[in-house]
């Protein structure tokens, strides 16, 4: 597969992040539709991209030390 | 019964606001620590940074704007304080060198086992440690609004806000800044493959 400014996919490669992001205008998001839904090898790309996203919100998630919590419950200003 | 003097109520109702202003911001150190935690580069830091963004707010608590974003209100504390402490904003140098197009950690995961999977398998390949390690080289700049509107769920105009940069600024840091990732990303499984 080439990837030249005229390539089809490359072009498709660019308006991916946007498309996610639901930023392309309609006619923008026509066009990317209608060429993912005759390339299978970019549209497997698009759905990687949205499970990598997914699988990042997911995986970062770290619990806040109880001891964290505690301290910052005894920041409060004492009501006088 | 006498009527409390104006003094009075005055000062049990700034009371009543300020107790409920300190349960709504506890209320969200959960979501706090979750940005924090990789803004900052350590844990250790993240927790330092948190308590020093709480024993703020609870200082100026009359400078927040009730009815407005107090999760975006805490987080511009902790990026201020997080700047204020020696980490200031980079100019990312080379920053061409780190990027890669946005097809390249798939075709790299792919190409890794030649075997064919569901694209939504293809991100298992992908550790904990390979997606906290390969967000924390990613320069602060792009890191910073990656982590608040992917991770911190935060639009672009509350993380324009926070880090007051223009949302035009948010838009581009965040479009390159996930190919840095992603670049970061395809290069710790190709270390780890070989």
């Amino acid at each position: 597969m080439t990837h030249a400014q005229d390539d089809p996919c490359a072009h498709c490669e660019e308006m991916m992040q946007p498309y996610l992001d639901h930023i392309l205008t309609e006619a923008e998001r026509l066009e990317a539709e209608s060429h993912l839904e005759e390339c299978d090898w970019c549209r497997r790309r698009y759905r990687f991209e949205a499970s990598l996203r997914v699988y990042v919100h997911q995986v970062v998630t770290e619990p806040m030390p109880l001891e964290l919590k505690q301290k910052l419950a005894a920041l409060r200003i004492p009501l006088n | 019964m006498a009527e409390a003097s104006p003094d009075a109520t005055r000062i049990a109702t700034e009371a009543r606001d300020r107790v409920r202003f300190e349960e709504e911001a506890l209320a969200l150190s959960d979501q706090v620590y979750r940005v924090a935690r990789h803004l900052a580069g350590s844990k250790e830091e993240a927790e330092d940074l948190v308590q020093d963004t709480y024993a703020r707010a609870f200082r100026s608590w009359r400078s927040f704007q009730p009815g407005t974003n107090l999760r975006a209100w805490l987080l511009r504390i902790l990026t201020n304080l997080n700047i204020d402490r020696g980490r200031r904003s980079q100019r990312a140098p080379q920053i061409q060198a780190l990027e890669a197009n946005d097809y390249y950690l798939y075709d790299k995961l792919a190409e890794s086992d030649g075997i064919p999977v569901e694209e939504e398998r293809v991100v298992e390949r992908l550790s904990q440690d390979d997606i906290v390690s390969a967000l924390s080289a990613v320069p602060h700049d792009f890191r910073d609004v990656i982590v608040l509107v992917d991770i911190g769920d935060f639009s672009y105009q509350d993380a324009a806000h926070i880090l007051d940069i223009p949302i035009g600024t948010v838009m581009s840091r965040l479009h390159r800044g996930r190919r840095i990732l992603k670049r970061e990303l395809a290069d710790s499984v190709l270390e780890d493959a070989s």
